[in-house]
């Protein structure tokens, strides 16, 4: 015999419980649960007994005068809502990786020195263009500022500790945005043949994608399998590994150019 | 959903703006009770019907008539209780089981208790409690529990009103009602 749980009781209790006749039947043979039912319906109906305070008849009169003037101004909201709207995580995290490529590109110039012109050859204004060097370690910075973000979306996941079904979706928005920036570094990381890299970025981007097009809702199981996934394929380490290869690569001082020989 | 809700609707859609004190006038007791026992306070209840009102008016174009008027009424009476309960500090909403302040307030006031007042000091002795133990809660837990136990919605109507799915809803409840046992239990079966 089947003893029924708390839920199914509180289900029997409200009336949702979809095989009505066996909760019944169930609860009419065994007593350890009859009497736990019975507990369960006292607690629920002491609340019962909770007093609203009472609104006239006319309450809804009153509340119309109130409102009635406001319905034709335009809708005013504080400055502070104003700016917490604007500030979204993508905004954030966009500011944030401009931010860093600013930095980089500073600490990159003062580091690297410009070769020697021969003093033979005419000089044109405008052709300067940054050496692949710099450009490699702006994009160094940046693909180590993506992986932690990465890293942090995924331990946010791996962490939950959730006994039931919990809201994701501030996870989704942020993998969502990680996505796309994912696919530049791993598209450059391919040209440029750095393979270690690129698969790094590979398997990430399709967790990512996973997180991004899944239910905004996630069952312990759900999580569960995210946790085992992540696991097996070792990729929270991986991720955290190359992220800190990055970061050393990119805080080596840029070599300046061998000094011409000739 | 209501016919009369939707007939009145497409009067307010269509400029008739007067028309929608028909649905204030309508449902303001309702999203009164269900703010009250959303915040507990009758003041906050009050701005919070003013404010659901307000938003209703300005989304109107928003509103599928899918669903029923009063269920997208709550969606946005529990939102207005949301955003309120977060600018408050949790501390100052959270009701003490012991705070003699609160005890002071079980004095027996009206003369109705005067007739049976060991019945009516263990009523608002549960009340009390109720009102802690409803704190304790999560807002959405608090959510769901008030709209199944003391509304009667259906739990999917309840995940509609959350935007949950219908099983997220049901675990909400679940959470509650052991949440409120837990806290309820020396006072249960008192009054009976």
């Amino acid at each position: 015999m089947n003893h029924l749980t708390e839920d199914d009781m509180v289900l029997h209790y409200y009336g949702e419980a979809g095989d009505l006749r066996s909760a019944q039947a169930h609860l009419a043979e065994c007593e350890a649960c009859r009497r736990e039912f019975e507990e369960l319906s006292a607690a629920l109906q002491a609340m019962t007994g909770a007093d609203v305070p009472e609104r006239s008849d006319s309450y809804g009169a009153e509340v119309w005068a109130r409102i009635q003037p406001q319905l034709d101004a335009p809708e005013v909201q504080p400055w502070t809502r104003r700016l917490a709207a604007f500030f979204t995580w993508p905004r954030l995290a966009t500011a944030g990786a401009l931010a860093t490529l600013l930095v980089a590109a500073f600490v990159a110039g003062r580091y690297w020195v410009p070769p020697a012109a021969p003093p033979a050859t005419p000089v044109r204004a405008d052709a300067t263009p940054a050496p692949a060097a710099v450009r490699e370690r702006i994009l160094l910075i940046a693909v180590g500022e993506h992986l932690d973000r990465s890293q942090m979306v995924l331990a946010e996941l791996s962490n939950m500790d959730a006994a039931v079904p919990v809201d994701i979706s501030a996870e989704q928005d942020w993998a969502r945005d990680l996505v796309a920036s994912n696919r530049l570094y791993r598209q450059a990381a391919t040209r440029d043949g750095k393979t270690a890299v690129a698969d790094v970025l590979d398997e990430l981007e399709r967790v990512l994608v996973d997180i991004a097009n899944g239910p905004a809702t996630a069952s312990p199981a759900d999580l569960e399998r995210l946790r085992n996934r992540l696991e097996t394929q070792g990729l929270s380490f991986r991720v955290r590994v190359l992220g800190s290869q990055i970061k050393k690569d990119a805080s080596r001082p840029l070599a300046a150019p061998a000094p011409s020989t000739l | 959903m209501d016919a009369s809700d939707l007939a009145v609707v497409a009067r307010v859609r269509a400029g008739d703006h007067d028309a929608f004190r028909h649905l204030v006038e309508r449902h303001s007791r309702s999203v009164f009770r269900l703010a009250y026992r959303l915040t507990g306070r009758e003041e906050d209840a009050d701005d919070i019907v003013q404010e659901t009102f307000l938003k209703a008016f300005r989304q109107l174009a928003r509103f599928e008539s899918r669903s029923s008027f009063g269920t997208w009424l709550y969606r946005i009476t529990v939102n207005c209780s949301h955003d309120l309960m977060r600018q408050r500090p949790r501390a100052g909403t959270r009701m003490s089981l012991d705070d003699p302040e609160q005890g002071a307030s079980l004095q027996l006031a009206d003369s109705s208790a005067a007739a049976n007042p060991m019945r009516e000091l263990t009523r608002r002795q549960i009340d009390q409690r109720v009102r802690a133990a409803m704190s304790e809660l999560s807002a959405q837990e608090r959510s769901a529990f008030v709209m199944r136990h003391y509304e009667g919605l259906s739990i999917e109507e309840i995940g509609r009103v959350l935007d949950l799915r219908t099983s997220a809803a049901k675990h909400s409840i679940f959470r509650a009602v052991k949440k409120l046992r837990r806290i309820l239990e020396p006072v249960a079966g008192l009054e009976s």
